[in-house]
């Protein structure tokens, strides 16, 4: 069958990936060991560790306040807690969890999230043009592994796929960002954002829709893998 | 494609993200595994979508603005500050 033909491309695939660490400092160093030498002022592991949040936490506060500028200010008032109150985090939750909320609680001090409406978005993610009248697909979906070999290296991929998430409108794009680009929970992501954990999975569902359908998009014009 | 389902494929891409997640009920799972055992072209947009979202995991962070890093390097050079201040 096609489909368990390419589930060995797709293990392949998925080793690939983990090769794009998302770390610039000594790779193998997580979250608990950068803290450590930050306790012990070391300078590069908290530039480290801003670089690989920033973007996250600015994306998480910007969902709550008026515009960039203020965003930017949430994410430094929240690096600004997260050294003062290192010595007392004691990781009962993760870094990462334990930061994310520090960013949304200060977010949500100074943004006026309360007054805007969430739009769940209700166009179908994937175009009902794409199956017939009984519900199935007229043109069969090509598998990405299809696409993948060994040999791939290529952080253009990696890039396409950046930018789709960029380009996925609120609150699609900051679920997406905490849930699959972080890793969090859809449980921490509802919490983060105020949101039900009924709606923050369908804004996922949209979400990842929308950039797998950008992916094909970059396939089916002739993309390159290699 | 199997001729004969429960579910659509339409129906069934609805449910791939929560699938994917655990999310569903354990009737929900069943309906879509036995649709998926049947139909390549859904199992495909499966494939589909395990990679899309193996893809936002190995997104990495964009470079910060010059101005950004400057910032928050003064705030660690205060907070060292301070520690050095109270330790003494």
């Amino acid at each position: 069958m096609h489909y368990h033909a390419t589930a060995h491309h797709f293990r392949g695939f998925v080793l690939w990936a983990s090769t794009f660490a998302r770390c610039n400092y000594p790779c193998a160093m997580d979250d608990e060991a950068l803290l450590q030498r930050i306790l012990a002022g070391d300078r590069e592991a908290f530039v480290e560790l801003v670089e690989r949040y920033q973007t996250s936490l600015v994306r998480v506060a910007r969902y709550y306040v008026k515009n960039e500028a203020s965003a930017e200010d949430v994410a430094q008032d929240t690096w600004i807690a997260v050294l003062k109150g290192l010595e007392r985090f004691e990781g009962r939750s993760s870094f990462k969890t334990w930061l994310f909320r520090i960013a949304a609680n200060r977010a949500r001090k100074t943004g006026t999230r309360e007054h805007r409406v969430i739009n769940l978005d209700p166009t179908d993610p994937v175009a009902s043009a794409r199956f017939n009248s009984q519900g199935m697909w007229i043109e069969v979906p090509a598998p990405f592994t299809d696409f993948i070999d060994a040999k791939l290296a290529n952080a253009e991929v990696v890039e396409a796929c950046r930018e789709a998430i960029r380009l996925l409108p609120e609150p699609q794009q900051s679920v997406v960002t905490l849930r699959d680009v972080e890793g969090l929970s859809t449980s921490e992501v509802s919490h983060l954002l105020d949101l039900s954990e009924a709606n923050t999975r369908v804004l996922l569902h949209r979400g990842r829709a929308k950039v797998r359908e950008a992916l094909e998009g970059k396939l089916k014009g002739g993309y390159s893998w290699h | 494609m199997a001729l004969t389902k429960e579910i659509t494929c339409h129906q069934a891409v609805a449910l791939v993200s929560d699938y994917l997640d655990g999310a569903l009920s354990r009737r929900e799972r069943r309906r879509l595994e036995h649709h998926l055992a049947g139909c390549d072209a859904c199992s495909a947009y499966l494939d589909q979508m395990k990679v899309t979202i193996a893809l936002s995991g190995s997104v990495s962070p964009e470079d910060l603005p010059e101005k950004a890093l400057t910032d928050l390097m003064e705030v660690f050079e205060n907070f060292q500050r301070d520690r050095n201040d109270e330790g003494d």
